[in-house]
């Protein structure tokens, strides 16, 4: 730097530094003094009655069997008012296609479940978690600064979860995502806690271990192949499920040589596909999204090295539009099973097709995405859970807050659209079914989208 | 830039440094690339990146016929920044938008065209029909956004037309996205003429399609600037402006035709794309405008010989130095670094040679 | 939008005698195009979807939403324009009457034909194929959910009326006029204000008011618009009447008026010459912002406390725009190497070092790597031209963004999955600054904006402001006055980086978490909208500017008041830096010597105009030719 900015900084320095620190010092005193003011816990719900659990009273107790030691507050719902939970999904944007569905299901499970104890129940504004953490953490303060909600359903991208989940578990309200997989949201199924876990966060959606581990030993055990590559495109669902499958196949003896990344709009995937033709794999995962699957899909065939190595893709591809391009036949697909068949969800009674025909008489399209079962099944949850957790006392509805966690942590063999769910001691809910299907025409989706190869586990 | 009459001063020192770790960087990569390509057990190449590997010729080859392949449809886009360039001194920042308004009016016609079964049944018909119909809308919106956003800027400080430039660019991207949805649309099935290997040199029939017709617009466009009236009028404006309208030259009409001329380029460009990738969403023009617009820096702004040279070097850059530079030198993961690749080179070439490789032509006032 | 036709001249043109001309001699060639205009954008408008998405959002109770908004505001500011001239020195001005009227009308009629002909098409035509957005919902709100023939005579009929509005606001005294648009503003701006009025009626205890504002489902109720207009309508009358007042006694006290017009102009602004009122009004403002967020509920905190960290933003790239005039794309650079940096340092589950010092160490770190980065990036750049220099600076931008995001360099920055578990900040023991606690957010950023504009205003005034000026103004006639260019440059750059740092650096320990898609370049873009649309160089105008347009669309990741409008923000973002720099290239809020430098021309000329007309008497020949490059 030269001589005249020096000069300029030293006068600054003098100059500045009466104001300019009194000015901090002021500011700061103040930030903290009114830091001090606020209340310490700010989820403290002002209604909590009780804190302690009710002494066990021998005469006629108006909770009756309801679940919970009221610790996180207990909510009253006046007579006339209706209970809260909201949604909090990915409705605009490019990932739209994804959240929206979760919302109109979760609508829809509503309106089939009925009242909670004589209340109706009040989904309020959807709520948008633009697929960021600043947007989860934006939509999260605006559910909790209304302290009636009890549940939240949502996320539908991992990263926004990971601000929004802290925030609304520790306000006491609970949190259940159709459609975050990433391991770090719950555990890694050996006991450890993923690091963005929180107390209250549950999902009805698959943990992306389970999709790597099904995915790898389909391809290690099914097609015999034991030297694979992968590819992701930067998106954070992208990169762990890459990772996770690299982790199940490597345990299984075989050996991942190239894993990559692309970028979010390339086009030309030439050098990434050399890059990892580099090691002559016999199969290529790409768990991305359009177009760049499409890129992928078309150019990998044409990369010495990789003309004879399967193609495989995960639920990101699994959309009608990819599997209309020729280039995408003879493709095998991971992702949930969705042959949802006669599964009935055991709180409503409906079973999946009667769903989508309410679904489509309502918005004139099938669901875009197929995490809308996933949604149905934790509306569903949250409002048995709710209704286990509250009585009905002077003609109020109260719901204790820590019974509906209570319930949840105890679900086990719960008849869902899904299959049948059963909550983990860190939130994994979810049947945790993978399916690998074998896409063989372009000209027959649907037949593909049944044509189930590999079941697991 | 005179450096001659001026003393260097501690930027220009620190340039310097940056000037030779560019040199540094690229000289070891390259090291590390010869050493693996001729045995990747060897010494050098295992200290360089232990998991070295090396590249079958095929492999290499691929890598080579896909940036040029690139790198013409760069340098395509980039004859129309040049142009505008040369003519008005500011960067059309939304041309990258216009080229992508050509590729999304050739998905959507052809898909139309292939649902009514004449895509397949008179193919090359088909293929001039949609590249006509994206020229002339491209054509036309680049003369609307002349006539809309810059016309009235003209003679402002440079920076407001580019300003401008950038809010027109997010505008049509997103009236896209209003419009058409944010689905990816996709480009009907080719024949198999264009998909298959060809015998010479095993390159995809498209790619040879690519680059001869970038070939042959490069040479129109030469043609229409070098020896027809408008060209000569277009010279004499990107000159001197204001001589050339005393010299009885219509101005107006001759920024108009450069606008329009560009965005047939781009129009071509946008189909050309297309039959290559297949796919086109509304984000499709902004990466590879921005990297047509380093190309023609790269070539020398209003030099349009320069402007494809530029996007050939980029595109073969971009496709290239992943693996030949990065690779070699233990990088993981390196094709995510693409486009930091492409715009290090813009960044290498401007501290090299600020000018651009093979020079810029442009208005005296311009050149500094 | 008034704006547009403040010709000084126009003020003494023509005063008494202004012809007539009568209801059909009209400019039929400028209503056609007008009209044509307004059609193709109100097709526009509808196929983009706008009505349908925005549908669900109530401004009025029952009868008005912000979909239908979206259909009414076009043929207003259509007409308006239509009827707009300029009269110059030696044209005649024409007396403004029902020919207006009639002009506005008929713009709007057959503009909204454009509709019609939607209408018509949807029901007859299907291409929802490629224009996903021709649906029977569109068709629906297009006919009021009615029939056909409603919908296809009604909308000739509303434009007919609004425009005969827009037209008619000529003929109206400005009084009227302005009263009108307060007036609607006002009405709009309540509606819009919906979450943040009701936070503060909660935080004072008078939920009453907000409860009989609103009705169950959002948006006023009918009797509560009525009266926020009839309220606005008074205050507009009551201020018009006040400043009329303030006129009469200054026209007869004399020459105050004068003197305080020069002191704003002087160059150099000291403590002592800033003016007691100016002080206490500042002194009051400050007490308000500060006192203002413990009223505040969680909601409007929270939308503050982003409000705020774009100003920061803002704030640091006005200094690189706005004062040195350094046009850098890559701003969000900066912001990515303070959010970083902090996670890094501080997060316990930052993968490669696990040192977590606490925030305002985090801080210091920050901003020495931000400065750093301001000079590396800085450096090669500063000796290119304006717009090499954009296109390489947004590279820049590009190449840390896809650095964060690389496999390569994941085991220092996670990659994709982003730095998790940031903790908040320790607030020297007495408190703790978390992203749970919006309000402690808030005053974290109020410090920092605090410092910010301090600095700013400083630098602006100091010997390297002006240096900075003189840079913006002329590179080569500054350095042959002796401004060592490229220190001033990249001490512009260092500045401007270190606030941006600082943003970044509050982000972290708000969010709670880093990914670096949260970096993208859109974030510069909005940055710069926000410095343009508020106004380059004019503090005041950067911070309106952040709080219009982040408060009200909200930022690339963040929602704003109308969250409806998430999947066009940066479609309107587009158009109006487009707007913008077409009719009000100095800003919202405009500082003085900027908008002198922009209209320095329009200056010249004007007082070559007074020159001519001095000159000779009969005048208004020469005015015509030179004139031209004005006309829109």
């Amino acid at each position: 730097m030269s001589r005249y900015i020096m000069n300029r900084i030293s006068q600054k320095g003098r100059r500045f530094s009466p104001y300019f620190v009194a000015l901090l010092a002021v500011l700061s005193l103040l930030a903290a003094g009114c830091g001090n003011d606020d209340d310490p816990q700010p989820a403290a719900p002002e209604q909590t009655s009780t804190p302690e659990a009710p002494p066990p009273a021998p005469t006629e107790d108006p909770r009756g069997d309801a679940l919970g030691d009221g610790s996180l507050g207990i909510v009253t719902v006046a007579s006339g008012e209706s209970v809260q939970i909201r949604s909090l999904n990915a409705i605009s944007g490019p990932v739209a296609f994804l959240g929206l569905p979760n919302q109109r299901a979760v609508e829809l499970a509503i309106a089939d479940y009925g009242d909670v104890h004589g209340f109706s129940v009040d989904l309020g504004t959807p709520l948008d978690d633009l697929c960021s953490s600043e947007g989860g953490q934006a939509a999260a303060q605006t559910i909790v600064a209304d302290e009636q909600v009890i549940g939240v359903i949502g996320t539908s991208c991992s990263g926004a979860a990971v601000a929004a989940a802290p925030l609304v578990t520790e306000a006491g309200m609970v949190m259940i995502s159709p459609s975050n997989t990433s391991p770090a949201l719950t555990s890694d199924f050996q006991g450890n806690a993923g690091e963005s876990w929180s107390v209250g966060y549950y999902r009805t959606a698959h943990n992306d271990l389970i999709q790597g581990a099904a995915m790898a030993n389909f391809l290690f055990g099914e097609l015999g192949v034991d030297n694979a590559a992968a590819i992701h495109d930067g998106d954070p669902y992208t990169q762990g499920l890459a990772l996770a499958f690299q982790n199940a196949f490597e345990e299984l003896g075989g050996s991942v040589s190239g894993v990559t990344g692309i970028n979010k709009g390339d086009t030309d995937m030439v050098p990434a596909l050399t890059e990892v033709a580099a090691f002559s794999p016999g199969a290529l995962f790409f768990p991305i999204f359009q177009p760049e699957g499409d890129f992928i899909a078309a150019q990998a065939p044409t990369v010495s090295g990789l003309e004879d190595a399967y193609l495989l893709a995960a639920d990101g591809l699994l959309v009608d539009d990819f599997l209309a391009l020729s280039d995408s036949e003879g493709m095998h697909f991971s992702g949930p099973d969705v042959r949802f068949g006669a599964n009935v969800n055991q709180s409503t009674g409906q079973n999946a097709d009667q769903i989508l025909a309410a679904y489509d008489q309502a918005h004139g399209e099938p669901p875009s995405a197929p995490f809308w079962g996933h949604a149905y099944d934790a509306a569903t949850l949250l409002l048995d859970a709710i209704a286990a957790a509250s009585w009905v006392e002077d003609g109020d509805l109260r719901i204790d807050r820590a019974g509906v966690r209570q319930h949840l942590n105890s679900v086990s063999g719960y008849s869902g659209i899904t299959g049948t769910l059963s909550c983990d001691d860190f939130g994994d809910c979810a049947s945790q079914k993978i399916t690998v299907i074998s896409h063989e025409s372009s000209d027959d989706i649907e037949a593909s989208k049944n044509n189930v190869v590999y079941s697991y586990p | 830039m005179q450096l001659t009459t001026k003393q260097r001063t501690k930027v220009d020192w620190f340039l310097t440094i940056l000037r030779v770790i560019a040199l540094v960087v690229i000289c070891a990569g390259f090291a590390a690339f010869v050493a693996q390509m001729i045995d990747s057990q060897n010494p050098f190449a295992r200290w360089a990146n232990p998991d070295a590997i090396n590249l079958t010729g095929e492999q290499f080859q691929g890598l080579v016929v896909t940036g040029l392949a690139q790198g013409a449809m760069y340098g395509l886009i980039a004859l129309g920044y040049s142009m505008v360039y040369g003519v008005l001194g500011f960067i059309n920042f939304a041309h990258g938008e216009v080229f992508m308004v050509g590729a999304m009016t050739g998905a959507v016609t052809s898909s139309k065209l292939a649902e009514a079964g004449y895509w397949e049944s008179s193919f090359v018909l088909c293929l001039v029909l949609v590249v006509v119909l994206s020229m002339v809308v491209c054509t036309v919106t680049a003369v609307l956004m002349e006539r809309v956003a810059y016309r009235p800027l003209r003679g402002k400080p440079r920076l407001i037309p580019l300003i401008t430039s950038i809010g027109v660019s997010f505008f049509l991207q997103n009236s896209v996205l209003a419009l058409l949805g944010s689905t990816v649309k996709s480009y009907p099935d080719l024949p198999d003429w264009l998909t298959d290997k060809r015998t010479f040199l095993e390159i995809q029939g498209s790619k040879i399609l690519v680059v001869v017709v970038a070939a042959l617009a490069m040479a129109g466009l030469w043609y229409l600037v070098e020896k027809t009236k408008t060209g000569k009028a277009m010279r004499a404006v990107a000159e001197d402006a204001e001589i050339a309208s005393l010299m009885g030259i219509d101005v107006n009409r001759i920024i108009v035709k450069t606008f329009a001329v560009g965005g047939a380029m781009a129009g071509v460009a946008g189909i050309l794309w297309g039959l290559l990738f297949r796919s086109v969403i509304h984000t499709t023009g902004f990466l590879p405008g921005i990297k047509a617009f380093s190309s023609a820096v790269v070539g020398g702004i209003g030099n349009l010989g320069g402007s494809m040279a530029g996007g050939l070097t980029i595109g073969v850059a971009e496709s290239l130095g992943p693996l030949m530079i990065l690779e070699p030198l233990g990088v993981s993961g390196p094709s995510q670094l693409r486009d930091a690749v492409a715009f290090a080179v813009l960044i290498i070439v401007l501290l090299v040679r600020p000018s651009g490789i093979f020079g810029e032509r442009l208005p005296p006032e311009e050149r500094t | 939008m008034t704006a547009a036709g403040d010709f000084p001249a126009s003020q003494d043109a023509a005063p008494a005698a202004a012809p007539r001309r009568r209801l059909l001699e009209q400019d039929w060639r400028k209503l056609l195009r007008a009209s044509a205009i307004l059609a193709i954008a109100q097709v526009f408008i509808g196929l983009s979807g706008m009505p349908v998405s925005f549908d669900r959002r109530l401004l009025i109770d029952p009868i008005l939403s912000l979909g239908y908004l979206s259909l009414l505001w076009l043929p207003l500011a259509v007409s308006y324009w239509v009827g707009r001239e300029q009269v110059l020195e030696g044209m005649t001005a024409y007396a403004r009457g029902g020919r207006d009227v009639l002009a506005g009308a008929i713009t709007g009629a057959v503009g909204n034909a454009g509709l019609t002909l939607l209408v018509v098409g949807i029901t007859h035509f299907d291409i929802r194929d490629p224009l996903v957005n021709w649906s029977p919902q569109l068709l629906g709100i297009l006919e009021f959910e009615e029939s056909v023939w409603l919908g296809a005579l009604i909308w000739p009929a509303i434009g007919a009326g609004v425009g005969a509005l827009g037209g008619g606001m000529h003929w109206a005294s400005s009084r009227i006029t302005r009263t009108t648009v307060i007036v609607l503003l006002s009405v709009f701006g309540t509606a819009v204000l919906e979450s943040v009025i009701t936070d503060l009626s909660q935080g004072f205890h008078i939920e009453a008011v907000s409860d009989w504002l609103y009705g169950p489902k959002r948006g006023l109720t009918y009797p509560a618009a009525i009266v926020v207009a009839a309220a606005a309508a008074a205050i507009a009358g009551g201020i018009a009447a006040y400043r009329a007042f303030l006129a009469r006694t200054a026209s007869t006290s004399g020459q105050l008026g004068i003197a305080a017009s020069g002191e704003t102009s002087a160059n150099r602004v000291r403590w002592r010459r800033i003016p007691v009122r100016r002080l206490v009004g500042f002194a009051l403002s400050a007490a308000a912002i500060v006192v203002l967020p413990l009223f505040l509920g969680r909601l409007t905190n929270e939308l503050l406390a982003n409000v705020g960290l774009f100003i920061l933003l803002a704030l640091g790239l006005n200094i690189i725009v706005g004062l040195a005039g350094i046009l850098d794309l890559g701003y969000v650079a900066f912001f990515a190497v303070g959010g970083y940096s902090v996670a890094v340092l501080t997060s316990p589950g930052s993968p490669r070092f696990d040192l977590e010092i606490p925030w305002f160490g985090a801080l210091f770190a920050a901003m020495l790597l931000a400065g750093l980065a301001g000079l590396l990036i800085g450096a090669p750049v500063i000796r290119m031209r304006g717009d090499y220099l954009a296109i390489v600076t947004l590279g820049f931008g590009e190449i840390i963004r896809v650095l964060l995001l690389s496999d390569w360099l994941s085991g220092t920055f996670n990659g994709a999955q982003g730095i998790t578990n940031i903790p908040g900040v320790e607030v020297f023991g007495l408190a703790t600054v978390r992203g749970f606690e919006p309000r402690s957010v808030l005053y974290l950023v109020l410090v920092f904006c605090a410092i910010a504009v301090y600095v700013s205003w400083r630098l602006e005034n100091s010997r390297i402001g002006r240096a900075w000026m003189a840079i913006r103004e002329d590179e080569s006639v500054a350095e042959a006055m002796g401004v060592d260019t490229v220190s001033a440059k990249l001490m512009a750059f260092v500045t401007g980086a270190v606030l941006g740092s600082f943003s970044g650096a509050i982000l972290s320990a708000k969010v709670g978490s880093v990914f670096p898609h949260s970096f993208a370049i859109i974030v510069s873009i909005v940055i710069l909208v926000v410095v343009i649309f508020g106004g380059m160089g004019s503090i005041a105008g950067v911070i309106a500017g952040a709080a219009v347009l982040i408060g009200v669309l909200g930022g690339p990741n963040q929602p704003g008041l109308l969250q409806e409008f998430a999947e066009y923000k940066i479609l309107i973002y587009g158009a109006l830096l487009v707007w913008m720099m077409l009719q009000r290239s100095e800003g919202l809020i405009p500082s003085v010597r900027r908008a002198r430098e922009l209209h320095l021309d329009e200056m010249n000329q004007d007082a070559w105009l007074r020159a001519q007309v001095a000159a000779d008497d009969a005048g208004g020949g020469g005015g015509g030719d030179r004139s031209e490059g004005e006309q829109p």
